[in-house]
This record gives C-alpha cells, structure tokens and sequence, in this order.
C-alpha cells in the first residue's frame, strides 16, 4: 500500500502511545513501606521558615524513617493529626492544641521553640501605635481609628494570636476597614502592603519579606506575642494505622538537645539573628 | 517587569546547571501527567466512542455528565480524592496517599471526562453517512473504529492536548493528594505555590517558565502528529 500522510500520523500516535505507557510505568515511583514512613502535619509557616529542610534530612538519616512532611493550615494539620491521618504534628496554637488533648485526641504535648509576633503597618502609621508595649493597646487603637488591618481569617495560629488580642481588647473587629484574607503569612503581608495597612505576623516570614514589601514594624516584645511551637502525637490506641514508633521517634527527635542547639542558631547566617528560640523541657508559663 | 526577566534568568540557569532538585520535580510532573492522560486516554476515547455511535435510554443524561465533568474543579476532586485515599477512608489500606500514584489517580479523575467530552463531540461531527458508508463497504467493527477515528484525528487529538494541559497545570488536587513533599510528590505547579509563598519571586517564575517550556514542548510534538499530511 502507498504510504499515506494518515499512516504517517499513525505511526506518530502509536509512539506517543508508547511514550505514556513507558512513562504510566514510571511515575509510581519507589514505594515506601508503612512502618518506614512517618506523616508529620505542620503549618505552612513552619515549613516556609525553612526550619524542616534542615532538621527533616537530619532524622531521616538518623533513624531510617521516610518522612512525609504535609504543611498545611493550623486548622487542618490538628484535625489531620486528631483523625490520625498524621502520625506527628508540629504546630504553634497552643489554645487548640490544649483542647485537643484534653479530648485526648493528641497526646504527650511536649514544647519544642518559640518565636514572636509583631504587629506591622505604614511607615506613616495613622493609627499611631508606634513603639506600644502592650499589644492589645495597639489593636484598641486600630480598631478606634479604623485603620485598615488584614487578617489572616484562616483559623492559623497566627489568627488565633490575633483574636486573642482582640478579645483581651474587648473589639469585635468588623467593618470595611478589617480584612480578612484566608490565605498564608506571605500572601496576607503582601495584601496589607498593597493596601497600607496593619497586619499581625510572626517574626520569621516578616524577616523574608521585609525586602518586598512598605511595612514596618510596629509593636514587639509584648508577651502576648510569643509564638509557641510544641509537638504532639496521635492517639494510635484510636487509629491502629498510625505509625506510633514512628511519630513518637520524630517528637523525641524535636526536644533532643542536638536538635535544640540546631534550632538556637537556625537562620543567624541568613538574618543576622536567629528565628526560633529551643525550649524543650520549660514549663509554659515560664516563657 | 525586571523580576520576570530575572525569573527567566534564573530558569536558564536552573536547567543548565543540572540543579537535581528542579531535574527531579519537572520529570516527575511530565511522569505524573502523561501517565493520568494516558490513562485517561484508554478510557475516555472508547467511552466517548460508544456513547456518540450507540443510542440507549439515558444516554443524554449521561452525555451532560460527562459534559459537566469537563469542567470540575480540580481542588474538589482532590478533596473527594483525598477522603478516598485516608487512612480512614474505604481505600486507605492501600496507602496510596502522598505518593506520585495518588496524584496520577486525581489527574485522571479531571483529565478523563475532557477526553470523553470532546471525544464524543469529536466523533459526532462526523458525516453520518461516512459510517454507513464504511459498514456497506465490508468493515468490521473494528476497523469501523479504527477509521472514525482516523477520520476524527484532528478533534481526538485536541482532546489529548486538551486532557494533559488540564492536568499539567492544575494544582489544588496535586497539592491535597500529593502533599508537594520534597523528593516525593512535589511537582512543578506545587512547588511554584510553595516559591511564591516563601516570596521567593524569582524561583517561583523560573518553574513556571520550565512548565510552560515542557507544555509548549509536548504540545508542538501532538500538534505535528496532528497537522501531519494537511493539504498545505
């Protein structure tokens, strides 16, 4: 028969039909074995301080474990963990969390670091709040100003923080001049840069994106404003699919004293300070 | 303006210094879709077929499914996909979740009822006639098929371009399913997100600039197999 055109492209299709079946083959990749693989669910504010790219390698090598590191909102990284989809969770909402293992759905919570917030804005700063040392005083002023404030409206720890701060101020925040963005630290500075306007944020991200964005810092050092990171595991007595070993070896890992000292001088190179403080082993309340 | 020429810059420099972070997750991604659109294939165009050439009660119904299929959210489908694969969820003991095969499973869930959609469209629009024509003439069923399809060729091959850049680019069921772990399920849309947030702009630019470079690449290999022996 004469070769025609329509041959031509049938022959391209069966290759390309080889191609993906060469590929299909391919993409599953190297399975890993449940008892070697520890799900760890933590904030995308944790993985995004570049924290975990540090100290995840260090327990893989060390232990054998394969960790799978999902960063997600507060919310989800405790309700993940409370459902014990999670093996681990590393997370700095300490309200919640304490609810959580009271109803014994997260167990053994044990603190790892901390950080703090602070409260930026406009270098002009309409609401005057410069160099406050009470947070909640700083907030009372926005709110009476109603000075444009974005929140991060995503139930995140740095959201609970913050409506922890409007509660102590007796401010129910609503109005056209309270945003609420319901996205990440990083999305939501740039939405307060954007629109000149406050915003709480933790340390570490406010150091990244300092570069990017006319925001200043405003109010710090309040204690209200510490950021306190522990670790829980979950309940593998309710969910047998957990790898208990597993999740109890990374928690371990996270308070041991070779990991706070990596922790003490995590980020000195990159900002000239450190971004998290160790704690293991403090009470809270002496913080 | 500068910060996408530097984001250009950098995607230049990433590919050519081998960086075996960036090798890694742009591999995995073209593994990842072309498998979901393969797959999709095999299961779309003869679903499509039967549903253009066959007539049966339902049929309508089942043709707007598939039409509203077409346009399903990707993070939904991650979601549903997700309460599937949990541990607590009827497949949970097969653990497939964050893991590449998880992210095939989703893509394939959105890039399956584009295929059929516009496969269905494809071989309705053929000249009924050619059918009965190809019937008279002594074909068998299968090569019926096979030359509907034929004659088909540049609609079907559409919907392939169609069903891989839906799932190349698609990012909400990726991210649930996958977990965009580093070395494991991180591909180039997740980790594009992961850059943004991190406000490292120009990284961030520099995967997009790959990912549209490998969808233009696969894309002008399908469009030449399909313009192939067009009369000029």
């Amino acid at each position: 028969m004469r070769r025609t055109p329509c041959m031509a492209s049938g022959c391209g299709l069966w290759a390309a039909i080889a191609l993906g079946v060469i590929l299909a083959g391919q993409a599953g990749g190297r399975p890993v074995l449940a008892a070697q693989a520890v799900i760890l669910s933590t904030t995308t504010s944790t993985q995004d301080s570049g924290l975990l790219d540090v100290l995840v390698p260090m327990f893989e090598k060390k232990t054998g474990y394969t960790v799978k590191t999902i960063s997600v909102g507060t919310g989800q990284a405790l309700a993940l963990g409370a459902k014990g989809e999670a093996d681990v969770c590393l997370v700095h909402a300490p309200d919640s969390e304490k609810k959580y293992v009271a109803d014994g759905l997260l167990l053994n919570r044990r603190l790892v670091m901390h950080n703090d917030f602070i409260i930026v804005g406009p270098a002009d700063d309409p609401a005057r709040i410069k160099g406050l040392a009470s947070a909640v005083d700083a907030l009372k002023r926005i709110a009476e100003s109603k000075a444009t404030f974005v929140s991060r409206g995503d139930n995140s720890g740095t959201h609970q923080l913050e409506q922890k701060l409007w509660r102590e101020a007796k401010v129910n925040p609503s109005g056209s001049w309270y945003l609420q963005s319901g996205q990440g630290m990083g999305a939501t500075l740039g939405i307060a840069s954007e629109k000149r306007a406050y915003a709480v944020t933790d340390r570490g991200t406010f150091l990244a994106f300092q570069k990017r964005v006319q925001l200043v810092n405003l109010v710090e050092r309040d204690r209200i404003l510490l950021n306190i990171y522990s670790v829980m595991e979950t309940n593998a007595a309710k969910f047998p699919r957990v790898n208990a070993a597993g999740g109890k070896a990374f928690a371990d890992f996270m308070v041991s004293p070779e990991v706070q000292e990596v922790i003490k001088t995590f980020g000195v190179d990159k900002y000239g300070e450190p971004l998290f403080f160790p704690d293991a082993g403090k009470r809270e309340e002496a913080l | 303006m500068e910060l996408i020429w530097q984001g250009i810059v950098q995607a230049v420099r990433l590919i050519l210094s081998g960086d075996p972070q960036v090798l890694q997750i742009t591999w995995l991604s073209l593994k990842v879709s072309a498998a979901a659109t393969f797959l999709s294939l095999i299961a779309g165009i003869p679903a499509g077929m039967v549903l253009a050439l066959t007539r049966f009660l339902g049929r309508g119904l089942l043709v707007a499914l598939v039409n509203t299929g077409m346009g399903l959210p990707p993070v939904v489908v991650g979601l549903f996909v997700s309460i599937f694969l949990w541990r607590s969820g009827p497949l949970g003991f097969l653990e497939l979740l964050y893991t590449p095969t998880a992210i095939v499973i989703a893509q394939f869930v959105i890039a399956a009822p584009i295929v059929t959609g516009l496969t269905i469209a494809a071989i309705q629009q053929l000249n009924p006639k050619l059918r009965l024509q190809l019937l008279g003439l002594g074909a068998s069923r299968g090569q019926l098929l096979w030359l509907l399809m034929r004659e088909a060729r540049l609609p079907l091959l559409a919907a392939v371009m169609a069903g891989f850049g839906g799932v190349i680019s698609e990012v909400g069921a990726s991210m649930m399913v996958g977990g965009n772990i580093l070395g494991q399920t991180r591909v180039l849309t997740t980790a594009t997100v992961l850059e943004t947030g991190k406000g490292n702009f120009d990284v961030a630019i520099a995967l997009s600039v790959i990912l549209l470079v490998l969808v233009f690449g696969v894309n002008y290999l399908l469009t030449w197999i399909q313009q192939r022996g067009r009369a000029r």
